[in-house]
C-alpha cells in the first residue's frame, strides 16, 4: 500500500527492521511516537465519555428525584460480577503485554484468549441485563425499536408517541411501592415513573456507549490474536499489543466509574 | 561544499526533468490510498474549496432573498429560507472554515517545515481524509433529503422535534469531528517526535506553533461535540430525554455542551490562520518576526483560555447573572493575546522591505478585517451591550469578519504563498492583487451595514424584515447594499481559483524559493519530490533572512553560505 | 472620569434620546447601555485607527525599493511588549466593569414591579395580565412604571427582544425566566423573537413572523385598555368575536375552506363524527373541541399522526371566554 521508495536511506545504510516505518529514523522514535499518539487518543476517549458523566452529574445535582428509584431496577450482583470480570481481563491483558515484551508467544496467546473470553462474558451478562429491561419495557424508544425490528405488537406506522419512556407500569409501580415505607398515591406513582425516563436514558447511553467500546476492544484483541499466531510480536516489536492494552485498561477504568455511579449510589 | 550554482541547479531541477509528488504515480488508486501528506493535503484543499463554493451558493440565496422585504426569490418561504441559512452555516463551518487550514494547508506544510518525510502516522492521515469524504457524503445526503432547518447550532428542543434530516446531518458532523480529532492527534505527535536534530521548540516556525495549539483544541474539544451530537441523535431516534423538556430533559444543558466545543472551535479556525499570517508577513517584509516567544505563547494561551469562555453565547439563555459575569470577564482575557499578535505583526513590518505580493496583500487585509471583527467582539463580551446585540445581524457581521475576513483571507494568503511550492507554478500576481483589493472592498460593503442594522434590532435568521420596516425603514437600503457587496464578494472567490487554476496551464515554473522564506519547506524543490528532502535540512532560525539572497537568473531566492 | 460622567447622565436623562447605533432610548436602562456602547465604539475606533494607520504607513514607508534591504531591528522588546499587553488589559477591564454595572441594573428587578405573564409559542406572543385576567397578543404597558415580565415558552426556545428598551431574554419551555423594564415615553415599539424557532411546513409562518408591538400608554389610557382587554368579546355576538380569535390563534395551521394544512380544516366539522389515529370514532361537539385545544395530544385525528404536533393552548394563551367564542364560531361554519 505504501507508495514510498527506499531512496531516502542510502546514507547510513542500516537495515530497516520490518516493523520500522519508513518515515521514522529509529525504532525508539517510532515507539515514542506511537505511545504518545495512543495516550492522546485515550484522552479524547475520556473527553468523549466526560460529556455523559457531566450530564449525569448535572442531572444528579439538579434533578435528584430522577435517581431515587432507578437503582431498584439494576441488578447489582450482575454489575459486580461484570466489574470483577473486567478487572480480571485487565490483568490478563497486562500479562499479555508483558509476555509480548518477553517474546513468550504461547503465554501471549493464552492471555489474549482469556481476555477475549472475559470480554465476551461481560457482554453476555450485559445482554442478560438488557434483556430483563426490555421485557419490562424500560428502554427509551422501545416501541420504535420494536417496530423497526418487526417485533412490535401494534401494526401502525412509527409515530412520535413511540419515542420516549413508556414502561410496563404494573411492574414499575409494584417495585417502587415495595421499596416505599408507606402507601403511595397513583399521582405519586405516576410522578416517580415519569422520573425514571431520564434515568434510563442516561443508563442506556452510558452503558451502551461503553458496550460499544467493549465490542471495539474485542475486534482489536482478535486482530492481535491473529497477528500473535503469525509471530509478529516479540521483544523487538510490542507496540500494537501495548496500545490495545492501554485501550483495554481505559475501557475497564470507565466501567469502574460507571458501576458505582449507576448501580451503587442512591 | 557545493557551490551556489550547484545548489541552485539541484533545487531548480524539478517538474520538467525530475519526478515530484504530483506526477510520480499517476494511477487513481495511488491518490485514493496515498500515504503522502502532500497529496492528502492537496485533496483536502480541493474538498474544502468545493465546500466553500457550496456554502457560498447558499449565501448567495440568502443575500438575494434579503435584498428586498417580502418574498424576493420566487421559490422562497420561511421554511425554505430556514433550510438555506442552516445549510450555509453548517457547510461553511464543517466543510470549509474548520478543515481548510489545518487539514489542507497544514498537512502539506507541517512535515516540510520540520524537514521530515511525513507526519507521524501517515495511515491515520489517510484515514482522516477518508473520514472527511464520508462526512461530505453524509452532508450531500442531507441535501438530497431536503436539508435541515435547525440553524447550524442545532438548539434543542427544536432540533429534537423537527422533521428534517437532522440525524443524517449530525452523523456527518460526527464523522467530520473524528477526521479533525485524528488530524490533531497526528500533528501533535509529529511536532513532538519528528523535529530534526537541532530544532528546539523555540526554533519551530510559528505556523507549527499555531498548528500545534490548534491540535490541542481539536483533541480536547471535538470529542465533547461528538458526544453531544450522539445524544441529540439518540434523543431524536429513541426519545432518551436528556435535552428535550417534553421528554424530561434540559435544553440549557444542550447549549452548555454545544458551546463548550463550539467556542474553542472558533479558535481551531483562527489559530492556524494566524500562523499563516506570521509566516507571510515575516517573509514578504524580509524581516525577522517580532516577539517570537510572545506569538508562540499567545497561541497556547488562546487555546487554553478559549475553553473557559463558552458561556458568553448564553448571556440571555436564562443562566444566572453570576455565571454571566464570570464568562464576560474571562472573555475579555482572550482578547489580549490576539491583540498582542497584531502588534507583533506590525512591529515585524517596521523598517522592513515590504513586497506587496498577493499573499502579503491578503495578510494586510487580514489585519484590517480580523482586527475590526475582533474589536467588535468587545460589544459581545460586555454584558450590557451583548443583551442588545445578541442574536442580531451584529453577531452575524462580527463572526463573518472573523471567519471570512480572518480565516478566509488567511486561507487565500496561504494558498498564494505556498502555491508555487505545492504546484511548481507561479500565478499572475497582478491579477491576484486586483482581485484581493476588490474582495476587500466588497467584504466591507457586505458586512459593515449588518453591524448597524443589528445593533438597532434586526434579528438574525429572519427570512423577512417587512414587519420591522415600520420602525426601522432604513433596513431595506442597508440590506440592498449588503447584497450588492455580497454578490461581488462571491465573484472574487471565483477570481482566486481562476487565477490559481490558470497558473497550472500558463504559469511560469516556480523556483524552489520564490519569496525568500527561511523555513525548511523552501529548501526542497517546487513541487517537492515524493520523499520531500534528499537530505534532512539543517535546523536554523526560521526567520533569519540574512543569508537568503535574490538571484535574478532563476527569479527566486537562494541560500548563500 | 469619562465613564462616571457617562453613567451620571443616566440620572438626568429620563426622557428618551436617540443613539445612532442602537436607536431610540425608550426605557430607563437604555441610556446606560448606550453609554457602554459608545465607550466601546470609542475604544474600537481609536485602536482600529492606530492599527490601520500604522499598517498603511509602514506599507508605504517601508515598501520594497531596489537595493534597499530590510533593516535589522530588535526582534523583541520586553518593555514595549509589556506596555502593549497591559494597556489593552486595563482597557478591557474598564469595559467589563462598565458593562457589568449596567447589566446589574438590567437584571435587578425592582420591587413592586407590575407583573405581566408572557407565553411564547410558535409563532406568536401572548401577554396575560393577572390583575384582571386579560389576555392580549400585543404588549400594553403604562409609562413610567416598572414592569416585570414573567416568561415561559410552550414549545421551543424563544427570546423576547424589545430593542428600544434594550431588553432581551430567552423564553424556555421548562422553566420561567424574568426580565423587567420601565418605559419613559408613550408610543409604540417593536417586539421580536430573537431565538430561532423554525417555521411551519408550508413556509407561511415562522421565526420572522413572531413580531408584535409594545404599546406604552399613559396610566389612565392603560387602565382603560385593560378593562376592555379583560372583556375581549365586548358587545359583539360571541361567534363574531370568535372569528377574530380564530384568525389570531388557529388560522396559522387550520383552514376553513376544506383544505388540509398543517392541521385538518375546521369548517363544517361540528356535529360530524371523526376518526382518530387509534381508530376511535369521536363526535365533534363542544367537549371534543375544548379537549382539542386544551390537550391536543390526547387524541389526534387520523391522518395527522406524523404532522407537527398541535401546540397546547392553556388558559394563559387562550382564556376561557375566547375559547368559548371560537367554539361558537366553528359551529357557524359549513
Amino acid at each position: 500500500m505504501s507508495d514510498k521508495t527506499h531512496s531516502g536511506h542510502e546514507a547510513g545504510g542500516h537495515e530497516h527492521s520490518r516493523w520500522l516505518a519508513h518515515h521514522f529514523d529509529t525504532p525508539q522514535q517510532q515507539f515514542f511516537s506511537v505511545k504518545l499518539g495512543m495516550w492522546i487518543f485515550l484522552v479524547t476517549e475520556i473527553l468523549f465519555f466526560s460529556g455523559l458523566f457531566c450530564a449525569y452529574a448535572v442531572y444528579r445535582r439538579n434533578y435528584p428525584e430522577i435517581f431515587a428509584d432507578g437503582h431498584h431496577f439494576l441488578d447489582t450482583t450482575m454489575g459486580a460480577i461484570n466489574t470483577a470480570v473486567l478487572i480480571f481481563s485487565s490483568l490478563t491483558m497486562a500479562w499479555a503485554v508483558r509476555a509480548a515484551q518477553l517474546s513468550q508467544k504461547r503465554t501471549l496467546i493464552i492471555c489474549l484468549i482469556i481476555t477475549l473470553a472475559c470480554a465476551f462474558g461481560f457482554l453476555g451478562i450485559k445482554y442478560q441485563e438488557y434483556k430483563a429491561k426490555w421485557e419490562h419495557r424500560l428502554v427509551p424508544g422501545q416501541a420504535r425499536l420494536e417496530k423497526w425490528f418487526g417485533v412490535s405488537e401494534s401494526t401502525g406506522p412509527i409515530t412520535r408517541g413511540d419515542l420516549g419512556f413508556h414502561p410496563d407500569r404494573e411492574y414499575i409501580d409494584k417495585k417502587i411501592q415495595k421499596h416505599s415505607d408507606r402507601k403511595l398515591t397513583q399521582a405519586e406513582l405516576d410522578e416517580r415513573a415519569k422520573n425514571l425516563g431520564p434515568f434510563f436514558g442516561i443508563y442506556f447511553c452510558l452503558t451502551g456507549l461503553h458496550g460499544f467500546h467493549v465490542i471495539c476492544g474485542i475486534i482489536a484483541i482478535t486482530w492481535l490474536l491473529i497477528r500473535s499466531y503469525q509471530g509478529h510480536f516479540s521483544a523487538e516489536y510490542v507496540e500494537p499489543v501495548d496500545c490495545v492494552g492501554l485501550y483495554w485498561h481505559l475501557v475497564d477504568l470507565i466501567w469502574i466509574y460507571l458501576f458505582p455511579l449507576l448501580y451503587l449510589i442512591h | 561544499m557545493a557551490t551556489i550554482s550547484d545548489q541552485v541547479g539541484a533545487l531548480h531541477e524539478t517538474p520538467a526533468s525530475g519526478s515530484n509528488y504530483l506526477n510520480c504515480d499517476k494511477r487513481i488508486w495511488s491518490w485514493v490510498f496515498t500515504l503522502d501528506h502532500k497529496r492528502i493535503g492537496m485533496m483536502f484543499i480541493v474538498l474544502v474549496t468545493v465546500g466553500l463554493f457550496l456554502g457560498a451558493f447558499f449565501a448567495a440565496l440568502i443575500r438575494l432573498e434579503l435584498a428586498h422585504p417580502g418574498t424576493t426569490l420566487p421559490f422562497m418561504n420561511h421554511d425554505f429560507y430556514n433550510r438555506v441559512f442552516t445549510l450555509h452555516g453548517a457547510i461553511m463551518i464543517f466543510l470549509f472554515v474548520l478543515p481548510a487550514i489545518p487539514s489542507g494547508i497544514g498537512n502539506f506544510v507541517l512535515p516540510l517545515m520540520l524537514g521530515a518525510k511525513d507526519v507521524a502516522f501517515p495511515r491515520l492521515n489517510l484515514f482522516s481524509l477518508h473520514l472527511f469524504v464520508i462526512g461530505v457524503v453524509f452532508f450531500v445526503l442531507t441535501l438530497l433529503l431536503g436539508g435541515i432547518d435547525t440553524g447550524w447550532t442545532f438548539y434543542a428542543p427544536y432540533s429534537i422535534e423537527t422533521h428534517t434530516a437532522v440525524t443524517v446531518a449530525l452523523c456527518g458532523a460526527f464523522i467530520l469531528g473524528f477526521s479533525s480529532i485524528f488530524s490533531g492527534l497526528n500533528f501533535i505527535v509529529t511536532t513532538h517526535t519528528l523535529r530534526p536534530p537541532g530544532m528546539s521548540w523555540m526554533q519551530l516556525p510559528l505556523m507549527i506553533w499555531a498548528l500545534y495549539a490548534t491540535a490541542i483544541i481539536q483533541i480536547l474539544a471535538t470529542p465533547v461535540l461528538a458526544i453531544t451530537l450522539l445524544l441529540v441523535i439518540a434523543e431524536r431516534v429513541l426519545g432518551v430525554g436528556i435535552f428535550d423538556p417534553a421528554l424530561g430533559g434540559d435544553p440549557i444543558l444542550y447549549q452548555h455542551f454545544f458551546w463548550f466545543y463550539s467556542h474553542p472551535a472558533v479558535y481551531i479556525m483562527i489559530l492556524p490562520a494566524m500562523g499563516i499570517i506570521s509566516e507571510v508577513i515575516s517573509v514578504h517584509s524580509r524581516k525577522h518576526i517580532f516577539g517570537y516567544k510572545m506569538i508562540a505563547f499567545s497561541s497556547i494561551a488562546i487555546a487554553f483560555l478559549g475553553f473557559l469562555v463558552w458561556g458568553h453565547h448564553m448571556f440571555v439563555s436564562g443562566q444566572s447573572p453570576l455565571l454571566g459575569m464570570i464568562f464576560s470577564l474571562l472573555t475579555f482575557s482572550v482578547a489580549i493575546p490576539s491583540a498582542i499578535k497584531v502588534f507583533n505583526w506590525l512591529a515585524t513590518m517596521y523598517k522592513g522591505s515590504i513586497h506587496l505580493t498577493t499573499p502579503m496583500c491578503y495578510a494586510l487585509i487580514f489585519i484590517f478585517l480580523f482586527g475590526l471583527g475582533g474589536l467588535t467582539g468587545l460589544f459581545l463580551g460586555a454584558l450590557a451591550t451583548d443583551i442588545q446585540v445578541h442574536d442580531t445581524s451584529f453577531v452575524v457581521a462580527h463572526f463573518h469578519y472573523q471567519m471570512l475576513g480572518g480565516v478566509g483571507m488567511a486561507f487565500f494568503a496561504g494558498m498564494y504563498h505556498w502555491w508555487p511550492k505545492m504546484t511548481g507554478k507561479m500565478f499572475n500576481d497582478k491579477f491576484g492583487k486586483i482581485n484581493a483589493a476588490l474582495m476587500f472592498v466588497a467584504f466591507n460593503v457586505t458586512y459593515f451595514p449588518q453591524f448597524i442594522i443589528g445593533s438597532r434590532g434586526m434579528p438574525r435568521r429572519y427570512f423577512d424584515y417587512e414587519l420591522l420596516l415600520d420602525k426601522n425603514p432604513e433596513i431595506t437600503a442597508y440590506q440592498m447594499v449588503s447584497t450588492a457587496g455580497g454578490l461581488i464578494l462571491i465573484a472574487t472567490f471565483f477570481g482566486v481559483f481562476i487565477n490559481l487554476v490558470m497558473s497550472l496551464f500558463n504559469g511560469k515554473p516556480a523556483p524552489a524559493n520564490p519569496w525568500g522564506g527561511a523555513t525548511m519547506e523552501w529548501q526542497c524543490t517546487s513541487p517537492p519530490s515524493q520523499h520531500n528532502f534528499d537530505k534532512p535540512p539543517e535546523a536554523n532560525d526560521p526567520y533569519d533572512f540574512d543569508d537568503i539572497k535574490y538571484d535574478a537568473k532563476i527569479k527566486g531566492y537562494v541560500t548563500v553560505q | 472620569m469619562i465613564s462616571s460622567c457617562l453613567s451620571n447622565s443616566l440620572l438626568l436623562a429620563q426622557e428618551a434620546g436617540n443613539s445612532f447605533w442602537t436607536g431610540r432610548q425608550a426605557s430607563t436602562t437604555a441610556a446606560a447601555v448606550d453609554d457602554v456602547f459608545r465607550l466601546i465604539v470609542a475604544v474600537v475606533a481609536i485602536f482600529f485607527a492606530i492599527v490601520v494607520c500604522v499598517m498603511v504607513y509602514f506599507v508605504i514607508r517601508y515598501r520594497h525599493r531596489e537595493g534597499v534591504p530590510a533593516e535589522k531591528t530588535a526582534t523583541h522588546n520586553t518593555a514595549l511588549e509589556i506596555v502593549w499587553s497591559v494597556i489593552p488589559l486595563v482597557i478591557v477591564c474598564v469595559i467589563f466593569y462598565q458593562g457589568f454595572m449596567a447589566y446589574m441594573k438590567m437584571v435587578t428587578i425592582p420591587p413592586n414591579a407590575y407583573e405581566i405573564h408572557v407565553t411564547a409559542r410558535t409563532w406568536a406572543w401572548s401577554f396575560t395580565y393577572p390583575e384582571k385576567g386579560a389576555t392580549s397578543d400585543e404588549l400594553h404597558v403604562p409609562v413610567n412604571q416598572d414592569i416585570l415580565l414573567l416568561m415561559r415558552s410552550q414549545d421551543f426556545i424563544h427570546s423576547l427582544s424589545i430593542p428600544n428598551f434594550r431588553v432581551k431574554m430567552d423564553c424556555l419551555p421548562n422553566m420561567y425566566t424574568k426580565t423587567w423594564f420601565q418605559a419613559v415615553e408613550t408610543g409604540t415599539y417593536d417586539l421580536y423573537c430573537t431565538e430561532y424557532c423554525g417555521a411551519n411546513s408550508d413556509g407561511s409562518e415562522g421565526h420572522a413572523t413572531m413580531v408584535t408591538k409594545v404599546h406604552v400608554h399613559e396610566r389612565a389610557d392603560f387602565d382603560e385598555w385593560l378593562e376592555k382587554a379583560a372583556d375581549p368579546v365586548g358587545d359583539r355576538p360571541l361567534h363574531v368575536a370568535g372569528k377574530e380569535f380564530f384568525q389570531t390563534n388557529c388560522s396559522q395551521c387550520h383552514n376553513v375552506n376544506g383544505t388540509a394544512a398543517t392541521g385538518p380544516p375546521l369548517n363544517g366539522i361540528y356535529g360530524k363524527t371523526h376518526t382518530m389515529s387509534n381508530g376511535e370514532e369521536v363526535k365533534v361537539d363542544e367537549n371534543y373541541l375544548r379537549e382539542s385545544v386544551r390537550n391536543p395530544g390526547k387524541r389526534v385525528t387520523s391522518g395527522y399522526e406524523t404532522a407537527r404536533a398541535m401546540p397546547v393552548f392553556p388558559p394563559a394563551t387562550l382564556p376561557e371566554v375566547k375559547l368559548d367564542a371560537i367554539i361558537e364560531y366553528l359551529k357557524t361554519l359549513e
